[in-house]
């Protein structure tokens, strides 16, 4: 028993990575670039819903619908301003800026909400589903985030394979001035990739801190990175990858606490991510593109 | 294309600009309500005394709490004529890199003598600086062992970790508390991992047995279920928590819902729980810690200070800023005894200041009768405290 409740400790702390691992994974294989400022658009996300219930007191949905539109907006407002002028420049400038961003936010929510920590009140309740009398529990917030994970990953599979608007980002992704030529509007497009990469990252916002409910400024960046390395883990712009890689290195994670140590989990994992990169260098699902020369 | 080009770059500029400006505005903000620093001013007339702590980032809640009671003690005794003293808070953001900075930046204002730091990891840097230069330093809540081993010029006003621990194992014995007690630490953490070894030590030597030893670290401070699990399937009856109050709260929200109610045992890291914005503080009852402060003590003094606190700052203090009003009295009765004056150079200052806290017994709100020994360590004798509807009460 107590090891299908490890399990269930790691399936639901997975299932978080992966939520946020999607978003980096999206704007990744499209856009090429890795936004290390996801994770602090998912802190920004966690406070506008956050706000929006405790102090305006609307219903959770709005919170989360509003918590959406401003990420999504600040997600676009963010690729235009800061990475779309280094569309040219070596992929190593856009990478500095894009920590660059991750600190101007953080900094920026430093002085907008202070850094006391913030309480997030759990948008799907604190109910949990009890099995076999009571000795395993399931908490809804962890049933909703692998239901959403799902749903996303279904979603995501589908608009980029069957829609014009995908299809002309796999273009995009591919090559950016064959894509051009053939009379796809880039930037449109890149745009349009950040602003559904941070509209997920406003969902993994609210579940992150439902699921843990303390609120700082810095809430975003820890989980960013780990999902970051689920991302790879699973093979990065591999959308299927990043729900598999979050899930494992949760279950990793847990695993290594229970059975190991809790003193070496980390080092645990990301041992198991060296041995997975040295056997498929590509993550388990990436898929390994030849240059041709 | 140039024209675009050139906009982008504005407003990248106006974007750099404006939060060069939020900065600017946050380093006023200290100085206007804390009028404190102001009237002594004048050169030579007054002590200058200067210490760091976050008054930014997650730490901040006692970084702020320690700056508010300095000045509440500043601007009672610049009141009172005689001694006049100066003060400046730095923000290091609890981080060891930054307290150095901010430690150079009261340098230049020419310090004389230094409240340290807040927390201990940025105040064991600190201390390291204020030996170098021989400028006296008195941390009100610093408590690693690190801070003050091998510096015979820096003092602590709060319990060291050590006394921290052992003081808990002792209590947890004494009132008979529980049996088999499991420990969450945080082993990357001075604080944290101080406490934890002298907890654990001397709870062996009273029997208490140890039934769970877990961590936890930055990285991975989110999930505590397999530390819970481990403590409950080991039959812990008590839970021994030394950490600061973010990752505690976490710990409660995480074991009722895993319906999980064992005793727990806080460290003065615990102090500020009920402060969090949206904490339900029903998770925290029944949580014991010992401090050496008492808000609700009917003390004279603690209740002129609570109320003088409330009045300015709209919160009840914590212990933070009860140790950092006692560090400004306790520089207040040595600089008086030692006959020192605004303009003595910083190690002469030291040389005296260093004389008198081995010598004096200072009463503070902290504690009465407090002595230093040549370490730097005091010895005070901790309050037991319970969380009860929402709010501190004393257990003895």
């Amino acid at each position: 028993m107590t090891f299908l409740n490890f399990l269930i400790g790691g399936i639901s702390l997975g299932s978080i990575y992966a939520i946020i691992a999607l978003g980096y994974t999206m704007v990744y294989g499209i856009a090429k670039m890795l936004n290390f400022a996801h994770g602090d658009v998912i802190m920004v996300g966690a406070y506008i819903c956050f706000y929006a219930i405790s102090r305006f007191s609307l219903p959770p949905l709005v919170g989360v619908l509003l918590a959406m539109f401003v990420c999504t907006v600040l997600g676009m407002v963010v690729e235009r301003l800061a990475y779309k002028p280094l569309r040219a420049a070596p992929s190593l400038a856009v990478l500095i800026t894009a920590i660059g961003v991750s600190y101007f936010l953080q900094n920026a929510a430093l002085l907008l909400w202070s850094s006391n920590p913030k309480v997030f009140p759990s948008v799907v309740g604190t109910g949990k589903v009890a099995l076999f009398g009571g000795e395993l529990t399931i908490t809804h917030v962890t049933i909703v985030t692998i239901v959403s994970c799902v749903v996303i990953m279904l979603a995501l599979t589908w608009f980029t394979g069957k829609t014009k608007m995908g299809k002309a980002m796999r273009a995009c992704s591919e090559d950016k001035g064959a894509a051009q030529l053939m009379g796809i509007n880039v930037n449109a497009t890149i745009s349009m990739t950040f602003a559904i990469g941070s509209g997920l990252a406003a969902i993994a916002g609210v579940l992150l801190c439902s699921a843990y409910p303390t609120l700082v400024p810095t809430t975003g960046s820890m989980p960013g990175i780990k999902a970051f390395t689920a991302a790879v883990f699973g093979g990065i712009g591999s959308i299927p990858g990043a729900l598999l890689g979050g899930l494992l290195l949760g279950v990793i994670e847990i695993f290594a606490k229970a059975y190991i140590s809790t003193q070496l989990s980390d080092a645990i994992v990301f041992a198991v991510l060296i041995v997975v990169l040295l056997v498929k260098p590509a993550g388990l699902l990436g898929k390994q593109i030849r240059e041709k020369v | 294309m140039m024209k675009k080009k050139f906009m982008s770059l504005m407003l990248v500029m106006a974007m750099v600009l404006s939060l060069a400006a939020c900065g600017a505005k946050k380093e006023e903000a200290p100085a206007s309500d804390a009028p404190a620093s102001t009237p002594a001013a004048e050169s030579g007339s007054a002590f200058k005394l200067g210490g760091t702590g976050p008054l930014t980032g997650g730490a901040a809640i006692y970084g702020t709490a320690a700056k508010n009671g300095a000045t509440i003690a500043v601007d009672e005794i610049n009141a009172m004529g005689g001694i006049q003293f100066d003060l400046k808070y730095e923000d290091d953001t609890h981080d060891a890199e930054k307290a150095v900075n901010a430690y150079n930046a009261l340098k230049d204002w020419d310090m004389q003598i230094s409240l340290g730091s807040v927390t201990s990891k940025p105040c064991e840097a600190t201390a390291a600086e204020t030996y170098a230069d021989r400028i006296f330093a008195l941390t009100p809540s610093a408590s690693s062992t690190a801070v003050t081993e091998g510096k015979d010029n820096m003092f602590q006003m709060c319990f060291m970790d050590p006394n921290q621990g052992s003081a808990s194992a002792q209590y947890i014995a004494d009132k008979a508390l529980a049996t088999k007690v499991a420990v969450i630490w945080k082993n990357d953490d001075v604080y944290s991992k101080g406490i934890h070894d002298t907890f654990t030590a001397k709870a062996n030597e009273l029997g208490l047995e140890i039934v769970s030893d877990t961590t936890f670290a930055d990285g991975n401070d989110t999930d505590f279920s397999v530390q819970l699990s481990g403590a409950q399937t080991n039959g812990a009856d008590l839970v021994f928590l030394p950490m600061y109050y973010q990752p505690a709260s976490l710990i409660f929200a995480q074991a009722s819902s895993m319906n999980y109610a064992p005793k727990w045992f806080g460290v003065d890291g615990m102090d500020g729980i009920l402060t969090m914005e949206g904490f339900d503080p029903a998770l925290a009852e029944g949580v014991m810690l010992l401090t050496p402060f008492n808000a609700d003590s009917t003390d004279e003094r603690t209740a002129s200070f609570v109320k003088a606190y409330q009045e300015r700052f709209n919160e009840v203090p914590n212990q933070f800023a009860a140790d950092a009003y006692d560090c400004v009295y306790a520089y207040k009765q040595a600089l008086e005894a030692a006959g020192c004056t605004p303009d003595m150079s910083a190690s002469d200052l030291c040389d005296k200041m260093v004389e008198q806290f081995t010598s004096m017994s200072f009463d503070g709100l902290t504690g009465e009768g407090m002595t230093w020994d040549a370490s730097g360590a005091v010895s005070k004798s901790p309050k037991g405290m319970v969380i009860e509807n929402g709010a501190y009460v004393g257990l003895d």
